[in-house]
């Protein structure tokens, strides 16, 4: 009798669909965890291209490959498209894949809120490009090209393209709110026996981090773009000092959002790389406490230094004083994280797998964007290197040297567990090392581009500094096409080829995913884990 | 400048050489030549030394992990998750007192120094000038003496579509520059008619943006006669790269002298009343080209969907935004951008179309320029309507 019974709800548990319908249908939080990382994949090759478009056009003086029109719409798609379409959704595809079976839950708390929030994502991104691709057909004038910040009035007297990127801005809001509450609710209530909190994985701590500023900050974006939007078509003033509004306000919503967004960006990287470095240096984490009290206080600090972004736009003495300071502090709990990072390296018996290498490159990368974060804080020096090159070099090193090497490390980490399958460690290494190359070429350069008194956002540049853009460009093509590697190994490995992994994958590897089978079954944890 | 043919071998070593080529440090900045441009520079000089030593010492260990601590050499990993013993204690907690101290007392102080001091416009200034950025040239003025001017992008387009310009100040150059004394201190007062532009030369240390419908304030005090060159640095829509800043510093009686020259031209240009037909034109080419050209195009095409045609007969689809308050004053019909009304024709000119790009000129070009230059609209690319507009019928206009 009680067979039949067990019979019935097993079966009920592995309903498993098939082909096309498992895709678009799916709650299943693996399913949708692959989901947003093919689509995060695929936004990064065309944030990619756009980058190159970007270098081509600025490979010598006096370029017309693309007009100043154009150039514009490329380097705003180029911004938002890398940080809303690739950088958000990649880590919210690792949240969703791992975080159930980092802290052994069979899935989400919300499934299908995640359905929901994932499905989003693609007209979001059709409706923020496809200005762009209707305007190679002569359709229309193009999309937003204001810049990824907005700033208005510059956006308020813009094309169609802004309410475009405007109505994107609203879905991926939504998105991103979705995915944040899921991903709060399934940490605090789906917790395995024993899983307490100060033992989740660091990984699951900074995502609840990022969750947490997700919640905080989005709306005000939201809010802005409604302003925005109003100003454009229903004849308010919110932003135009002539009907009484005031163009800084944009900024100052715009920010808010904006400064904790790059630790929305970089905290689950910096979660990925204390998996990492543990693994490979076949020692404990060093410093857990450490970290955990680190990403409370760097979240916390995040939303009160929004204004180091505007220490040109006439700010009062005090308030230039402030946001200088408040930034300094945030040195602190990040040199905090790379203390632990070191020290959990120090005296271990390492190895140097690929993941391992693209977590010391963003070890070696991110120090260098976060030192020269310490002194654009200095409200006056800034002056010198605020939309200069200087800037774009700085935010380049902590955004693709941080959370962009933090998720390939992170890729190659997890991909045997998701595909069963090994990548080709020789393709991955040579991945590393042209990234590794390129990536500094092009943006080492930029340094002294900006120092030598280079404005970002110019399709076309004086004879000065020529030479050093040639070699910037040359190195931008090279980073480019080693990402091709990436996806070639992911591809290799989804497809089915490769050495077979074992459940625990890397000889030193911890945590509970790693005591699943690889890949692990579409209904996991039948039977609860229990932490000791 | 390094021949294309050098440049190929784009390694990271050639980097450093190409920027020692430049002859000048390429750590540093462009030579500073005022007195916030000096604190800067010694901020920066300071900063980029302790972020050398940090980085070698974080990187250093990094590196004597990697190459000490391998696998390959047969280490036991050791266990340790926190510091044990007070000793450890203390060397944990060294690194982030040092970087205190570095943050607040080593950057701290002079920073603290640097923003005062930069905040401090008013004492002493001995002139005011005013800058406004409009959509995409600066406009100056210097209200206690009466002179103002705009200043706009003189780098000829043959250059610019040249694909291997020249000239050494190729897209930095102007054709009237910003004229200011060394040793006396000037306030810069910056505001902007349109949207938010900035205002940056490298070697004064500055970079203020220009917000509409604000006044923002810096200043600058200059050691020796010379020209400085800067440009825009706040991303302004299609022209942000057509927008530099000339500074020509002159000793002081040499910058009297200009300011009485200004003064006399001044006179002279206002006196202006009644030109012949064919000045008109000429007159009006020259300045449609430096300050229609950029949006309507040389060719009197404008750009579909973006900048509405001159030429006639061109049909221009855009939004009603863009085209309500065109066809309201009789110059959009069917699609068509007609010859409509010249009074209107001036107001638009003198106005602009709020909402729009078109930005209003009445504070940018007198009232020969805009007479001349809607002569030349109005008897070009097509249009054959013949009539001359002049300065007298625009002086009238802009009160209206």
């Amino acid at each position: 009798m009680s067979g039949a019974i067990t019979d019935f709800g097993h079966h009920d548990a592995h309903y498993e669909p098939k082909g096309l319908g498992r895709w678009l249908t799916t709650t299943n939080h693996k399913d949708i965890g692959i989901l947003y990382m093919l689509f995060g994949l695929t936004m990064f090759l065309l944030g990619g291209l756009f980058a190159e478009l970007i270098r081509a056009q600025l490979i010598h003086p006096s370029n017309h490959f693309l007009t100043p029109e154009v150039y514009n719409q490329v380097i705003t798609l180029h911004g938002l498209v890398m940080v809303f379409g690739a950088l958000m959704p990649v880590t919210a595809g690792f949240a969703n894949y791992l975080i159930p079976l980092m802290i052994g839950a069979p899935d989400m708390a919300l499934p299908r809120l995640n359905n929901w929030g994932f499905w989003l994502l693609p007209p979001a991104a059709i409706v923020l490009v496809l200005p762009f691709i209707l305007k190679l057909f002569g359709i229309g004038n193009g999309p937003v090209d204001t810049g990824w910040t907005m700033y208005a009035p510059l956006s308020v007297q813009g094309g169609p393209g802004v309410d475009f990127a405007i109505f994107a801005i609203f879905l991926l809001g939504a998105s991103s709110l979705m995915a944040s509450i899921n991903i709060v609710v399934t940490i605090f209530n789906l917790r395995a026996p024993g899983m307490t909190m100060m033992k989740l994985p660091l990984f699951v701590w900074s995502w609840l981090m990022t969750s947490f500023l997700l919640i905080a900050v989005f709306p005000a974006l939201i809010a802005g773009s409604a302003m925005l939007l109003a100003d454009r078509h229903f004849g308010t003033h919110f932003f135009s000092a002539a009907g009484g509004g005031d163009p800084v306000l944009w900024e100052h919503l715009f920010w808010f959002f904006g400064h904790p967004e790059v630790y929305i960006l970089l905290f689950p990287t910096a979660g990925i790389l204390s998996h990492i470095l543990p693994t490979f240096a076949r020692k404990p984490i060093y410093g857990y406490k450490a970290q955990v009290y680190s990403y409370w206080a760097i979240a916390a600090l995040s939303v009160v230094v929004w204004a180091h972004h505007m220490f040109t736009s006439g700010m009062p003495v005090a308030g230039q004083l402030y946001f200088m300071y408040s930034t300094m502090l945030i040195s602190v709990p990040l040199a905090i994280l790379f203390f632990c990072w070191l020290a959990t390296i120090w005296k271990g018996s390492l190895t140097f797998e690929t993941p391992m290498l693209f977590a010391l490159g963003y070890i070696v990368l991110f120090g260098i964007g976060g030192l020269t974060g310490l002194i654009l804080a200095d409200a006056v020096a800034d002056q010198q290197y605020h939309n200069s090159f200087f800037l774009v070099a700085h935010f380049h090193y902590a955004l693709f040297g941080g959370p962009i090497m933090g998720v390939i490390a992170g890729i190659y980490y997890w991909l045997p567990k998701i595909t069963g399958r090994m990548y080709s460690e020789p393709l991955g290494k040579l991945h590393f090392w042209l990234t590794m190359i390129g990536f500094n070429i092009t943006f080492m350069s930029q340094f002294f581009l900006g120092v030598a008194g280079m404005p970002r956002r110019i399709p076309d540049y004086a004879l000065q500094f020529a030479s050093l853009n040639l070699v910037s460009s040359l190195g931008a093509f090279l980073l480019g096409a080693a990402q091709l590697i990436l996806v070639y190994n992911v591809i290799r490995a989804a497809a089915g080829f490769g050495k077979p992994a074992t459940s625990q994958v890397w000889e030193g590897a911890q945590g509970l995913e790693f005591t699943l089978p690889s890949p692990p079954p579409h209904h996991t944890f039948d039977e609860q884990p229990v932490v000791a | 400048m390094v021949k294309p043919k050098q440049v190929i071998l784009g390694s990271a070593a050639l980097m450093l050489i190409s920027g020692a080529a430049q002859a000048h440090n390429p750590f540093e900045f462009q030579t500073p030549v005022t007195p916030i441009a000096r604190e800067t520079l010694y901020v920066h000089d300071l900063f980029l030394t302790i972020a050398g030593i940090l980085f070698t010492i974080g990187f250093g260990f990094l590196l004597f992990a990697v190459i000490h601590y391998r696998r390959g050499r047969g280490h036991t990993p050791a266990t340790f998750t926190a510091p044990r013993t007070p000793l450890q204690w203390a060397l944990s907690a060294l690194p982030i007192l040092t970087l205190m101290f570095i943050d607040y007392i080593v950057m701290g102080i002079p920073a603290y120094h640097a923003v005062l001091s930069l905040a401090d416009t008013r004492n002493d200034a001995a002139l005011v000038i005013k800058v406004t950025g409009s959509q995409w040239r600066w406009h100056y003025d210097y209200p206690d003496q009466g002179i103002s001017f705009v200043s706009n992008l003189s780098t000829s387009e043959a250059q610019r579509d040249s694909g291997a310009p020249t000239d050494s100040n190729y897209l930095l150059e102007v054709d009237k520059p910003l004229v200011l004394p060394v040793g006396e201190k000037v306030r810069v007062l910056l505001t902007s008619t349109d949207v938010i532009h900035a205002w940056w030369i490298p070697s004064f240390g500055i970079k203020q943006d220009a917000v509409p419908g604000f006044l923002r304030e810096t200043w600058v005090k200059i050691d020796k006669p010379g020209v400085y060159r800067g440009q825009c640095a706040e991303l302004c829509g299609v022209g942000h790269a057509y927008m530099p800043i000339v500074v020509e510093a002159k000793s002081q009686d040499d910058f009297k002298k200009w300011v009485a020259d200004a003064q006399a031209s001044a006179a002279q240009a206002a006196a202006v009343t009644t030109l012949s037909k064919e000045d008109l034109l000429k007159h009006g080419q020259q300045t449609y080209t430096t300050y229609c050209a950029l949006c309507h195009q040389p060719t009197g095409l404008g750009l579909p969907g973006a900048f509405p045609p001159i030429a006639a007969g061109k049909p221009f689809a855009a939004p009603p935004t863009m085209t309500d308050l065109l066809a309201q004053r009789g110059f959009f019909k069917n699609g068509l951008i007609a010859e409509g009304p010249v009074d209107q024709h001036i107001q638009i000119v003198l106005k602009g179309i709020p909402g729009t790009p078109m930005p209003n000129f009445d504070g940018q070009l007198n009232d020969a320029d805009i007479a001349a230059v809607i002569t030349f609209e109005r008897n070009s690319f097509g249009n054959h309507t013949g009539d001359v507009v002049q300065p007298s019928t625009v002086k009238a206009a802009r009160g209206k």
